[in-house]
């Protein structure tokens, strides 16, 4: 089986992003950038497939600016086989990632999507359920558990209530969450091993997609800031605080 | 204008996401209906037929629909959204899952958990873990749109009138997936997401056993308990407890933090509480900086000492 995972480039999770004096944005300049740390667990689940011999070829597949190819990079050097970017400087929507991801998935046939359920830059949350209804595949969101049958997937998802377990028939796009598993630091010499993988890089124009965005950011602001407060020592100074102060019991 | 409005429910009743998601939908426009896809859902559609604000039900009730799977749901929406300028849903794991499938059917890019409705076409939305927000118009036709359910109110559940029920054809099973089974958590105590107060523990409980000095605490005061991801992956709770950007987002009158660090992630999900209260024996723990009543303690006494303190 054939693997699709793919990957974005985002603002390192454990930074604090800053926003832009102008209003235009986040301040993505001299920002550590990292793979979303939801696509790493795709990753990483996609090789622990071909570790168990479930899987044969791991595709990482980018769409973004040319210093995606970084984050592909990562991907090969944690044992992903080869890469695909789809280079643009546009700002790409869920929309738009899913038109080039089905693109990408006609050509290689596989029999998997394994992608992040969300990126912790925009928290869409979109695009792995829209490249499923353009592919008309079954859907697996916010997965932490996978069985794979022969002719379906088991899987776990985490719902508001708990869990749910459902059958998908192959092939499935499925996202990931934060229990599927924890993924693996790139060893040296893979590091090293990645280098050498195979990269192609396509437009958005060569796959005949049009990526125009359809929602406009009119302006990107800070939230209203919360302060720290007042320190206690004791329960009944907190109970008193409470019910005399701030009236919440 | 008409807004159409999924009804998110088990079969068996509305969930609460609903009332908020309503509310949304009479900002923007004066006509909504409710739409119920499921199985046996008479009495959901009767129930929702009676929410404020809602002048319609549309229901499709076939067995193809009983688990709410996204595959069978989809088209259902995706049949009758055109006739909407609006689409929403909850952002809750059902309008998560659900609407994006049925916005790629249509062409159309989704707008994710709003907070704020500007105009009938600009919006605004948290991004990087609610540490920005963004004010965005969408040029589509049809908007499909999932709301933030705790920055609205909740619609009347029973006005005293009821609107009229329009059963509409159902379209077949797709035969892509199947449902297994169910795991859900059972509680007495009130949903995380509507909950007034809620009691949350992070790493520093140390174990799922000792979670059972919070329940007593949120047994005393009516609360809903919580966690970080940090107890959640550690084993202590279910997944249903998370609070945070991936997890729920919850913003009850008072949210009290006991053990819990206060990473951004978990931040994103219970900074927009009315009041926070932070127990933790690290004074330097980020919690702080967002605390309206900071206590620096260990929470192993210091528990005790709030249950006994609270009879």
């Amino acid at each position: 089986m054939k693997v699709i995972v793919p990957v974005k480039r985002v603002i390192d999770a454990n930074i604090k992003v800053r926003v832009r004096m102008d209003g235009s944005g986040v301040e993505l300049n001299n920002v550590k950038m990292s793979m979303n740390p939801f696509c790493e667990i795709a990753v990483e689940e996609s090789i622990r497939f071909k570790e168990a011999g479930k899987a044969d070829e791991i595709i990482v597949v980018a769409a973004g600016p040319q210093q995606s190819q970084e984050t592909l990079r990562n991907g090969l050097a944690m044992g992903a086989d080869r890469g695909i970017l789809i280079q643009t400087d546009i700002d790409l929507e869920p929309l738009a990632i899913a038109k080039l991801l089905t693109a990408v998935v006609e050509r290689e046939q596989p029999g998997i999507v394994l992608m992040g359920k969300q990126a912790v830059d925009n928290d869409n949350n979109q695009t792995g359920q829209m490249l499923s209804a353009m592919l008309n595949w079954s859907l697996g969101t916010f997965v932490s558990k996978i069985e794979i049958e022969d002719d379906s997937f088991n899987v776990v998802r985490e719902v508001d209530g708990g869990l749910e377990t459902v059958r998908l028939s192959r092939p499935s796009v499925i996202t990931v969450d934060l229990r599927l598993n924890e993924p693996r630091y790139a060893s040296l010499p893979n590091i090293m091993k990645a280098r050498r993988k195979e990269i192609e890089v396509l437009t958005p124009d060569d796959l005949g997609i049009d990526v125009t965005p359809r929602v406009t950011v009119l302006e990107v602001t800070e939230p209203p800031a919360r302060n720290a407060g007042v320190r206690v020592q004791s329960a009944e100074e907190l109970i008193d605080k409470l019910k005399n102060e701030a009236k919440v019991l | 204008m008409s807004v159409l409005v999924l009804i998110e429910h088990d079969n068996t009743e509305v969930k609460a996401s609903t009332l908020n998601t309503v509310t949304a939908a009479t900002q923007l426009g004066s006509d909504v209906h409710g739409l119920v896809v499921g199985n046996d859902c008479a009495n959901v559609a009767s129930a929702a037929a009676k929410i404020s604000g809602i002048s319609k039900i549309l229901s499709v009730d076939s067995s193809e629909y009983k688990y709410g799977l996204v595959e069978n749901v989809a088209p259902v929406v995706k049949d009758i959204a055109s006739g909407y300028s609006h689409v929403l849903a909850p952002a809750s794991t059902f309008g998560k899952n659900l609407l994006p499938r049925v916005a790629a059917m249509l062409d159309v890019q989704q707008v994710s958990d709003i907070i704020e409705i500007v105009s009938e076409d600009t919006f605004i939305r948290p991004i990087y873990a609610g540490n920005a927000l963004a004010r965005v118009r969408s040029t589509d036709s049809v908007k499909l749109i999932t709301v933030r359910t705790t920055t609205f109110d909740a619609a009347i559940e029973d006005s005293g009138s009821s609107a009229p029920v329009e059963e509409l054809s159902a379209m077949g099973d797709e035969q892509l997936s199947s449902f297994v089974k169910h795991d859900l958590t059972r509680s007495e105590r009130p949903e995380l997401t509507t909950a007034n107060i809620v009691i949350s523990g992070g790493r520093g409980m140390q174990s799922g056993e000792n979670f059972i000095m919070l329940e007593r605490i949120a047994d005393k005061l009516g609360a809903a308990v919580g966690a970080s991801r940090a107890a959640v992956d550690a084993g202590y709770v279910p997944n249903d407890y998370q609070v945070g950007q991936t997890g729920k987002v919850v913003a009850p009158d008072l949210y009290l933090a006991v053990g819990i660090s206060g990473a951004i992630q978990h931040l994103a999900g219970m900074k927009d509480s009315k009041v926070i209260v932070a127990i933790n024996k690290d004074e330097e723990a980020p919690i702080f900086q967002v605390a309206d009543i900071g206590w620096v303690a260990d929470l192993f006494t210091a528990i005790p000492e709030l249950e006994s303190a609270l009879d």
